[in-house]
């Protein structure tokens, strides 16, 4: 491939490619995401191009592996264009089916389409299904259609062009002076105007600045950066170097998360096809201007995802946090400016670039512009990732896009921000998710994790959860939050054991305001946020553990125990035989009993108990009913009496 | 690991300072973990001192100073599966194993880890052995799972 000299050989480029792309070519499309890849998407890849092959229909058809479009729930997604018929959970047994009926005989498989768990309604294509129905996915909508290897499939969408766009039609000035405009905020958790982080670094003194994206993604449970970045590394790319152009930086950095190995493949990837077509690296489209781009690889440090700590990882010292008494937009990498911006936010870049601030501005509210990818996860029906212009109600994601709760369970909280942020109960449901509102409500946006509890989740727990989290991942520099966070820890894990005392939750805020006043860096400030927001909406459960010995969602281990209730075992026996520890007492026709001395609690006789007898039963803050007596312990069998 | 190996790691990253951390990860994924004479030879080379490289090293997690087990089984402990029981499924594979996260059987047979996010939340409880996914886990088929590892 010749390289790409002005921005008419882009547009002369894109044009050859769509000439020879017939749009009525038969395209099988598989999501080859994370996710999808864990449920066998890349067996069910090469099952497409076997059973391609062995029809003989090779030479008309195309098959790809995608970018993920977010329905990780039915993975793996596959869509067959030109019909965009859109396929959910496919297994290598069902293809030799639909390339025989869809791909050859134009007919649709009907058992393998989406259909509504409770209308039973079947939608064909991606655009009627509810989940995708009620987004506005302008970053995740065109993962499906590209392959994240090929820089034409890219190209052929439009890519790059709001790259020559800011080089040939705008000055710097003008595109810092759009971005401003357009009021982007940056996604990866604070939300501080991107422009004006821009501005502060194009003003700060020095030759030499730096840009950077973040996508050391750390909130467990949050994985829209490693789609973007897996499914469309460009787009990062083009905003970096659109970046790079308005603050006057010739160097970009991509510091990539270790736990992501196919983002960083494929952003190693682009980077060398970007340079090849002259897209990256010296006199980009012969425009004068040069960006080069390195990636950085962490080693597994959540901390090292705050700005100045990823900062010094960068210059190959350990990722801990310094002081910033001076701005890193002014003093970053190696002291000089470097503007820091999370994946998502470079990508909303070209969109802004090529459609104008005035587009942008028309979604979402007045304060918070443009579109958010949540990673809508834990006991929710849909799991995947949503993106919704911001100032959608709560209940929308949840319900609408979401689908409820699993196995209908009742909704209790929904926790949003990842460590850092807090739980909101039902009665917040109507709050309209945008930066100011979730701050108001005691939690935040954070990178955009929302973790959907029910009514078996215990809250206490989950504060003990984020507090165990942070405590492994204080890097230790300050002591309010190396000392503070293991005192709040060891208290809540009193909590949870039946062990506190009275004044326990007094001696929590105590230490949760030291923490938020004298940490060093934003993970300690923001630490004590999910046991404040736990304890704000469900102070309730707090008390029931210290002053009953009771936990009401039935889940800490140690205020809890199984009880086999006699009027429901049938003594079948499947408990018996699967309990690890040998702790059921039973037999043919006997009824089963649970020795609490030998009981680990691991709960396997409570998942393993059919649910049409239900015996097994969880007990908190009451006593364990005595032994029933020998002689009463035969099943009576309905069934045989009559 | 043969040190040979080592100087062409560190001749790729042209024996740059700021390259620790990469040249770091490269050897801990070739080799699983990072011998004595392996620090010190990247420690003569990029002239890093020892105490910076043990610093490194110990902050953070992808690093091992001790060898591995054969099998790494690695548990999510992100949120999502965490609310979905994933501390029952971790608790069994002890119980199995009899090692805590972060050690390695006296056989080398299993290194338990426990980890952030692996991302396919909609698989949880998520365990992960040498890579392979296994998902929707519950403590009662741990040892189904572990069983099919030598």
């Amino acid at each position: 491939m010749p390289r790409l000299n002005s921005k008419e050989d882009l547009v002369r480029l894109r044009e050859a490619i769509l000439a020879r792309r017939d749009p009525n070519r038969p395209c099988v499309s598989v999501c080859a995401g994370t996710g999808c890849v864990a449920s066998g998407a890349l067996e069910v890849i090469k099952a497409f191009e076997e059973e391609i092959e062995k029809q003989g229909i090779k030479a008309s058809v195309d098959t790809k592996g995608t970018g993920c479009p977010g329905f990780c729930e039915r993975g793996p997604v596959v869509v067959i264009y030109p019909e965009e018929i859109c396929y959910l959970q496919v297994k290598p047994e069902d293809v030799p089916e639909i390339v025989s009926e869809t791909l050859v005989g134009k007919r649709v498989v009907e058992r393998l389409v989406y259909k509504d768990p409770a209308t039973n309604e079947k939608a064909v294509h991606e655009f009627e299904i509810p989940f995708y129905k009620h987004q506005t996915r302008m970053l995740l909508g065109v993962n499906i259609k590209i392959d994240p290897e090929s820089i034409e499939d890219y190209i052929a969408i439009g890519g790059y062009s709001a790259l020559s766009k800011a080089l040939f039609q705008m000055s710097p000035e003008q595109v810092l002076e759009e971005v401003k405009r357009s009021n982007l905020r940056g996604r990866g958790g604070a939300g501080f105007p991107t422009g004006r982080k821009w501005e502060t670094s194009k003003k700060a003194p020095g030759d030499i600045k730096y840009v950077i994206v973040n996508a050391d993604e750390g909130d467990p449970g949050a994985f829209m950066d490693r789609a973007l970045l897996e499914g469309n590394p460009h787009s990062v790319l083009e905003g970096l170097a659109i970046g790079g152009y308005a603050v006057g930086a010739s160097e970009g950095f991509v510091y990539v998360r270790q736990e992501y190995p196919l983002a960083l493949k494929h952003v190693l990837m682009a980077i060398e096809q970007a340079e090849a077509y002259g897209l990256l690296g010296d006199n980009i489209l012969g425009s004068g201007f040069s960006f080069k781009v390195k990636v950085h690889q962490g080693a597994g440090a959540f901390v090292s995802g705050e700005s100045s700590a990823l900062m010094t990882a960068i210059e190959g010292k350990v990722g801990e946090p310094r002081p910033k008494y001076i701005r890193t937009a002014v003093k970053g990498i190696w002291g000089r400016p470097s503007v820091l911006n999370n994946v998502e936010t470079w990508a909303n870049v070209p969109l802004i670039i090529n459609n104008g601030a005035d587009w942008f501005i028309k979604y979402g509210t007045e304060r918070s512009t443009g579109t958010k990818i949540f990673s809508l996860v834990g006991k929710i029906n849909n799991t995947g990732l949503v993106e919704v212009p911001m100032g959608v109600t709560l209940r929308e994601i949840i319900y609408k896009i979401g689908g409820g709760i699993r196995n209908g369970k009742r909704f209790k909280a929904v926790q949003t921000g990842g460590p850092s942020g807090g739980c909101l109960p039902e009665e917040m449901l109507d709050l309209k998710v945008d930066f100011d509102e979730l701050t108001k409500a005691g939690s935040m946006m954070g990178s955009g994790g929302m973790i959907v509890m029910d009514e078996d989740t215990c809250m206490v727990d989950v504060a003990k959860y984020f507090v165990d989290f942070l405590t492994e991942e204080s890097c230790g520099k300050c002591v309010p939050c190396r000392e503070g966070l293991r005192q709040m820890h060891k208290l809540l894990t009193d909590i949870t054991n039946g062990k506190a005392s009275d004044n326990a939750l007094e001696l929590l805020e105590d230490l949760a305001e030291v923490l938020t006043d004298a940490s060093l860096c934003a993970l300690g400030k923001s630490a004590a946020n999910p046991f404040l927001s736990t304890l704000k909406y469900f102070r309730e459960e707090y008390e029931a553990h210290i002053k009953e010995k009771r936990c009401p969602a039935l889940v800490c281990k140690d205020l809890i125990a199984y009880y086999i209730d006699p009027q429901k075992c049938q003594a079948c026996m499947i408990c018996m035989r699967k309990c690890p520890v040998k702790a059921i007492d039973g037999g043919k026709d006997l009824i089963h009993i649970i020795d609490q001395e030998k009981c680990t609690k691991c709960g396997t006789c409570f998942e393993v108990c059919p649910s049409k007898f239900s015996a097994v039963k969880k007990l908190s803050g009451e006593p364990v009913p005595e032994r029933l007596p020998e002689e009463q312990r035969k099943v009576v069998r309905e069934r045989k009496a009559k | 690991m043969d040190i040979k190996r080592v100087d062409e790691i560190i001749d790729q990253y042209n024996a740059e300072p700021s390259a620790l951390i990469q040249i770091l990860l490269q050897i801990q994924s070739e080799n699983h973990w990072l011998p004595k004479e392996v620090l010190e030879r990247i420690s003569e080379r990029l002239q890093v001192p020892m105490s910076r490289i043990q610093h490194i090293t110990t902050f953070y997690k992808a690093f091992s100073l001790v060898p591995k087990g054969r099998h790494e089984v690695r548990v999510c402990m992100g949120t999502a599966c965490h609310v979905r029981g994933a501390p029952r499924v971790l608790d069994r594979i002890q119980d199995i194993t009899g090692i805590q996260p972060g050690e390695t059987d006296l056989d080398l047979k299993f290194s338990l880890e426990t980890v952030n996010c692996l991302g396919c939340c909609a698989l949880g409880p998520v365990v992960e052995v040498n890579g392979k996914t296994f998902g929707n886990m519950a403590p009662s088929e741990m040892e189904k799972v572990l069983a099919q590892y030598e």
